[in-house]
């Protein structure tokens, strides 16, 4: 499908030679001076645009050619206005031919030569002229030029409104809305073209206005939408299609309630709320005695209600229908702007929207339509007092649950909740409680959506639930895999033909199996942390462990993690906490075996457990049992050796009085027995078979360890000197079992050699390896002894010329 | 409002590094949002133009990745289809949406809609309060178009060498990225004047 010849086309624009391309220029010029212009000129103006598109830096023409090319905007022939317009716009005018703004002759302007102007505005300034320009031809109600010159106004001030909404001056938001309001509601109501749908005997006489359609074939019984038709179209009618086009967006622009003009109807909501009679009355009123605005927002209003109507309709084509959905879509959300706007017409609109909402919901294919329903009902309900419980169900039970694998309503529910998050944890009780179900999306698509829930997890991170959370998180993978069985098992009979069946695949289907992966499917949070038959559910699952899913969700784990332990620090207590020490270390062993999975979350545990126990020191005599059970397990230093040497490091650090009063001597010295056997073990004989020789920085972590929890207890001190001297002579007998390489066993003996010294004295060691917390957050300035000496040095500093 | 358009490469392409993406295609719509943004605002038209450039690299980029990661996830094969079987193509098709986060690239965040047809990716990027439900469909249209006006199931490099039809079809069903609430009579008779352009 890609060809190697366009490959060769855009290498030959890039390397095109000056004196080749100037020859080409010429060529053109004098081509494009001719009468008529053909075929030839048309391929040399495309090559040209290939020439000009090919670089990312611009090349400019020669100033007699970009006149001529220029010229060719106003040409008849549309595929030279086409061309003049793509290859003006991918390069630059030479100086003295910018495009002036404040022409007059804008009122020709066709749809291509405005394009060039929209994208070589330099300045607010142009395009406002431009927009100026734009309505003065809205306005005057050109007559001569083709039928279609007027509709691509209203996209060219779309675009401007975009970018740059003070372009159009109060006047013309006056002059436009009321037009709007023109094409909108009172677009004509018969077909338009000159092709009558009578037969062969129809004659002048029965050549009469024939309605428009409904997208079920009845005849329309009221004013023109975009779901009307007919066999052709007036220019209004066309306009009515470019006005709802843009429709919103104008509304969000101009009319959104932080806008200044709408003082009158947010001040004193109390009035609204009061008296229904009122509004009714307002409502029946001649919407004629309304200013331009108001009058706007009453007939979008009435425009949307209509469309909703239409849109139950059962049209005859597969894209019709799609329209409809697109519509209610955009109906919705234009209700929703202009309740937002004026409150009154929130009691006129619940109604309707209460009755699609019962329409819809049950259909899962609406599913993308209710989501604009879920957002008014959030930001209406409230005033409203409606009870919206049936919408949240369906947006985070049924969505998530059935709906995981469409990539389109998984990007649009999970902007929805970023949009809310404030509103929908304020407003919907269950939100903290349904991040099984959304991490289902997650699971899924890891790719497409991580970013999203960079964003979502911290707002999910509650101390109620941060256990089960975690858990959760580690078992992401698995949940991807059981998602993509459970979507299988919908799709494959029964029992394979071949007789290749998957051991997972059976295993889901099968009873006895069931509850596990019932429990990893749930919706919602609070039955429990986990499960206690993990590591079975991990043995059913180990074939899953190179599908491209779980493998592509497994790599978005480490960063979520990160996210809820930089989260979980700020709402936990030192309960919680000491509980997800214990989960990391627990879980450290109970994981889906992927490769490079284990080792990356052995590296986030590390990261966050060094980062609990410095903020919380007394964690670690607090946990020291469980700390002290993992670091007995000499197992660990072959196939875990990264959190075991972070454990062991946390324990040598904190296992300390000044960390914690509770910390007894007796404490100290199991925990040192326990280490030293370790480290004895390790030592002294070769690493069991099947595992490599234990990472140096274990065997000195265990050291530093061991000489720390001695000089707090100096009874020990002369047991650490005596292994330390011992591994000294060993080594120097020779290579040993437990050390391959060489340079590694110098490190180690030379580490052993500082802490056999640092021991000798055992006050100093103290003050070394347990230093005071004065010592670790010096401020050097404060002490009355050292602050002297920095000031003198300072003063001389300063007073001594260089 | 959409603010492009692209036709790019997501296959590897011998000329490039292998996350890379050719544009062969790149409509920009509207004004050039670096002319009055305040860090751009020292740079020359040549700059601005360089820098949009870029940015519409960095789309195709990123469509490029999210195609393959998306294509890796399903497993499915890819079907060669030739000339003729577009509607097939059509089907067959893999489609998505990216979240482009504002800075990267564009200063606002921008939902990027995307349809990978073997080894093409047609991409719009729209602006996030659009209605992406009608940017799908309008998506499909264009693509479908594309590859009958240009023959793209076949060899050839047509796209670069007819670009001006994707122009006029662009200005009919996406006019300075508008996107249109078109139901089949509008549509058709859109697509008739397309069908009279593409007959000069």
């Amino acid at each position: 499908m890609y060809a190697h010849s366009s490959e060769s086309l855009i290498k030959q624009a890039r390397e095109i030679q000056e004196s080749e391309l100037q020859k080409f220029h010429s060529r053109l010029g004098k081509l494009l001076q001719g009468k008529e212009l053909g075929h030839e000129a048309v391929d040399s103006l495309q090559r040209l645009h290939i020439i000009l598109s090919a670089t990312k830096y611009t090349r400019t023409l020669p100033p007699e050619l970009h006149k001529r090319v220029k010229a060719l905007l106003s040409s008849p022939a549309e595929q030279f206005q086409v061309l003049s317009s793509a290859v003006l716009r991918e390069t630059l005018p030479p100086s003295g031919q910018e495009l002036n703004y404040n022409q007059d002759n804008f009122l020709q302007l066709n749809s291509h030569a405005a394009a060039l102007l929209l994208s070589q505005a330099g300045s607010r300034a142009d395009l406002s002229s431009l927009c100026a320009q734009l309505l003065r031809s809205l306005e005057s109600r050109q007559s001569e030029g083709p039928a279609n010159s007027l509709t691509h106004t209203l996209p060219i001030l779309n675009t401007i409104l975009t970018h740059s909404p003070d372009c159009l001056t109060e006047d013309h938001v006056t002059l436009l809305s009321k037009k709007l309001v023109d094409w909108l509601r009172y677009a004509s109501i018969t077909q338009g073209g000159g092709v009558p749908s009578g037969g062969f005997f129809t004659g002048p006489r029965s050549r009469q206005p024939v309605p428009t359609a409904e997208l079920d074939g009845t005849v329309s019984g009221d004013f023109f939408t975009v779901l009307c038709v007919g066999q052709g179209f007036t220019e209004d009618q066309w306009m009515n299609v470019y006005s709802f086009s843009m429709l919103r967006h104008w509304l969000l622009t101009y009319h959104s309630v932080s806008n200044g003009n709408n003082t009158a109807d947010t001040d004193d909501r109390s009035e609204v709320d009061g008296s229904v009679v009122s509004m009714v009355s307002a409502t029946s009123s001649s919407s004629r005695l309304l200013p331009p605005k108001e009058r706007l927002r009453e007939k979008a209003f009435q425009y949307c209600q209509r469309l909703i109507e239409q849109s139950d309709r059962k049209a005859h084509k597969r894209t019709d229908t799609d329209l409809q959905k697109a519509c209610l879509v955009e109906a919705v959300c234009i209700l929703d702007c202009v309740c937002g706007e004026d409150a009154s017409l929130v009691y006129r609109t619940f109604p309707c929207i209460k009755a699609l909402f019962g329409r819809l919901s049950s259909d899962l294919s609406f599913a993308r339509v209710l989501l604009p329903i879920a957002q008014f009902y959030l930001n209406h309900g409230e005033m409203a007092a409606v009870d919206c419980e049936c919408v949240w169900k369906l947006v985070f039970g049924r969505f998530p649950a059935e709906l995981f694998n469409n990539q389109f309503l998984a990007h649009e529910l999970l902007r929805f909740l970023r949009l809310n998050l404030e509103s929908l944890q304020l407003r919907v009780p269950q939100y903290s409680h349904s991040f099984p179900n959304l991490l289902k999306f997650l699971a899924w698509d890891s790719p497409a959506v991580v970013d999203d829930f960079v964003d979502l997890l911290p707002s999910l991170v509650t101390a109620g639930t941060a256990v089960e959370l975690l858990h959760t998180l580690l078992d992401l993978p698995c949940l991807s895999a059981t998602l993509v069985l459970q979507v299988r098992s919908t799709c494959l009979p029964i029992s394979e033909p071949g007789g290749r069946g998957l051991l997972s695949l059976d295993a889901f289907r099968s009873q006895s199996f069931r509850g596990l992966f019932l429990f990893l499917l749930r919706g919602e949070a609070g039955s429990g942390d986990t499960i206690d038959r993990l590591s079975t559910l991990h043995e059913l699952l180990a074939e899953t462990a190179d599908w491209s899913r779980v493998v592509q969700c497994a790599q978005t784990v480490p960063v979520l993690l990160h996210i809820f332990f930089n989260t979980v620090i700020a709402v936990a207590d030192e309960k919680l906490l000491a509980h997800l020490v214990q989960v990391m270390l627990e879980r450290s062993s109970l994981l889906l075996n992927i490769p490079k999975y284990n080792k990356e979350i052995h590296r986030v545990f590390s990261s966050h457990l060094l980062r609990l126990c410095k903020l919380h020191p007394s964690l670690v005599v607090d946990q020291s049992h469980e700390l002290l059970e993992f670091a007995g397990a000499t197992a660990k230093v072959y196939s875990k050796e990264e959190i075991y040497t972070h454990v062991v490091w946390v324990l040598g650090e904190y296992l300390s009085v000044s960390c914690d009063s509770r910390c007894s001597v007796k404490l100290i010295t199991s925990c040192f027995e326990t280490l030293e056997a370790v480290l004895f073990e390790i030592t002294s004989s070769a690493p069991p078979p099947g595992a490599d020789c234990p990472v140096p920085r274990v065997v000195t972590s265990l050291m530093s360890a061991l000489a720390k929890l001695a000089s707090r207890s100096h009874d020990l001190i002369p047991r650490v000197s005596l292994f330390l001297s011992k591994l000294r002579t060993v080594t120097r007998g020779g290579p040993v079992a437990w050390c391959s390489d060489e340079e590694d066993l110098v490190a180690i003996v030379t580490r052993g050699e500082e802490l056999w010294s640092l021991l000798k004295a055992p006050g100093v060691a103290q003050s070394v390896l347990t230093p005071p917390a004065l010592v670790t957050s010096p401020q050097w300035h404060r002490d009355t002894n050292v602050a002297m000496l920095l000031r003198l040095r300072a003063l001389t500093n300063l007073t001594h010329s260089q | 409002m959409v603010r492009c358009f692209l036709i790019h490469t997501v296959c590897p392409v011998s000329a490039l590094s292998s996350g890379e993406s050719r544009v062969l295609y790149s409509r920009v719509f509207g004004p050039d949002e670096g002319a009055w943004s305040d860090p751009d605002r020292g740079l020359s038209p040549e700059e601005r133009r360089l820098l949009q450039k870029e940015k519409i690299t960095v789309v195709a980029r990123q469509v490029r990745s999210a195609v393959s990661l998306s294509r890796e996830a399903s497993g499915r094969l890819l079907v060669e289809t030739v000339s003729g079987e577009e509607a097939l193509a059509l089907q067959e098709a893999d489609g998505g949406v990216a979240r482009l986060r504002a800075g990267d690239p564009f200063s606002e965040e921008m939902s990027a809609l995307w349809l990978a047809v073997q080894s093409l990716g047609f991409t719009l990027v729209c602006e996030p309060h659009e209605n992406l439900l009608l940017a799908e469909g309008t998506l499909r249209n264009l693509t479908r178009h594309c590859l009958e006006t240009l023959h793209m199931l076949g060899p050839g490099s047509e796209v670069l060498l007819r670009s001006n039809r994707v122009d006029a079809l662009l200005s009919r069903l996406l006019p300075h990225g508008q996107l249109l609430f078109l139901n089949h009579r509008f549509a058709q008779s859109l697509e008739k004047e397309v069908a009279a352009y593409l007959a000069k």
